[in-house]
């Protein structure tokens, strides 16, 4: 199933997503999935959600969801492709960006697009959360389970990690549909 | 600054981030600051944001952009492969031993069931991140209708971010900025 076009498809899948997520992982979500389920349907949407959680879940920066994706359609070439991918343009602006950075840190102009950039990313990181949630959410209590799961993490009270591991307990124990 | 050590090696960039990479559970950016701020003391505490506020205003992972800016700043771009794949490398083999103990066990009913409760409260995850990522926007009328629209045009109309983006960061820079919103 993993042939050279699909590993082609990846890089081109991911490589477009590098450049996009201002704000991380979280921003490029919903076009991750839109890609991923709706155009190439290399996965269903709860896969999808089942894979995100797993990356969660497991140690390492937040884009290791994009490997699991990769391995899931195309094995261990196609981890690597994604996880190359998608880090490959964005390192070489970052690259390009270093050498100069000090001289327009302080310039009004750059702080006038983070000022821009942050209500687009809430509006990005709340559209993930929702794609996410209706795929979850098969019944009210595993919807419930995502309320909590919200309330638990807000009051920061808990490590999100112990979080997610308490409902994956809860899951196991046949508490949920 | 006087104890600041020397730059680092190729091979101190690898295992220095290796390092990040194993212990870093649930957001790895504090191990990271830890290591290279206070453990092996590459760069002064502000340096480090310096660099970090690049690193946050590029897109792309803020913490795989840090091991970019981080490893070219002392070793050129071999310094950048070398400390991107020793973050990368082990959390990339943990997280597909994770997918293949996923795939082999997610027909038994208790582990179907684990892994939906925690895709619901991973979920839940983003929607937090997101509540505090829009807490700063309480009060501001025009940034709250700029993160609605967004929210619009991705969640409900599924427009492509390719082009979406673009168009929405341009239209709220100039609007925030015009209105000093």
């Amino acid at each position: 199933m993993s042939g050279i076009g699909t590993l082609v498809s990846l890089a081109v899948v991911f490589g477009q997503l590098s450049l996009l997520a201002f704000g991380g992982t979280n921003s490029i979500l919903p076009e991750m999935q839109r890609q991923v389920v709706d155009l190439h349907h290399w996965l269903t949407a709860p896969e999808f959600a089942a894979l995100f959680a797993l990356a969660q879940a497991a140690p390492g920066p937040n884009m290791m969801v994009v490997s699991l994706i990769g391995w899931h359609v195309a094995g261990l070439p196609g981890a690597l492709i994604t996880t190359i991918a998608v880090s490959t343009p964005s390192s070489i602006l970052v690259l390009l960006v270093g050498g100069v950075w000090h001289r327009f840190r302080n310039a009004s102009w750059r702080k006038a697009v983070q000022a821009g950039l942050t209500p687009v990313t809430a509006g990005l990181v709340m559209a993930s959360a929702a794609l996410l949630i209706r795929s979850t959410s098969a019944d009210w209590s595993l919807a419930a389970v995502t309320l909590v799961a919200v309330v638990a993490i807000l009051s920061r009270k808990l490590h999100p990690l112990v979080v997610l591991a308490g409902a994956a307990a809860v899951g196991a124990l046949g508490l949920v549909a | 600054m006087s104890d600041v050590r020397p730059p680092p090696s190729l091979a101190g960039l690898f295992t220095g981030f290796f390092s990040v990479g194993v212990v870093g559970f649930g957001g790895v950016l504090p191990w990271a600051r830890r290591m290279v701020v206070e453990r092996r003391r590459w760069m002064t505490a502000g340096e480090f944001t310096d660099l970090l506020g690049l690193c946050q205003f590029l897109p792309g992972g803020n913490i795989m952009n840090l091991t970019i800016a981080l490893g070219a700043r002392f070793q050129g771009v071999p310094g950048a492969v070398a400390a991107f794949f020793g973050l990368m490398a082990a959390p990339v083999a943990i997280v597909i031993g994770l997918g293949v103990i996923y795939d082999a066990y997610a027909g038994v009913p208790f582990v179907r069931r684990a892994f939906a409760a925690l895709a619901a409260a991973a979920a839940g995850y983003v929607l937090a991140t997101a509540l505090r990522i829009a807490a700063p926007l309480r009060g501001r009328p025009l940034a709250i209708a700029v993160a609605v629209v967004t929210f619009a045009a991705i969640a409900v109309l599924r427009l492509p971010l390719p082009l979406a983006l673009p168009v929405l960061a341009l239209l709220s820079t100039l609007l925030l900025w015009r209105f000093r919103a």
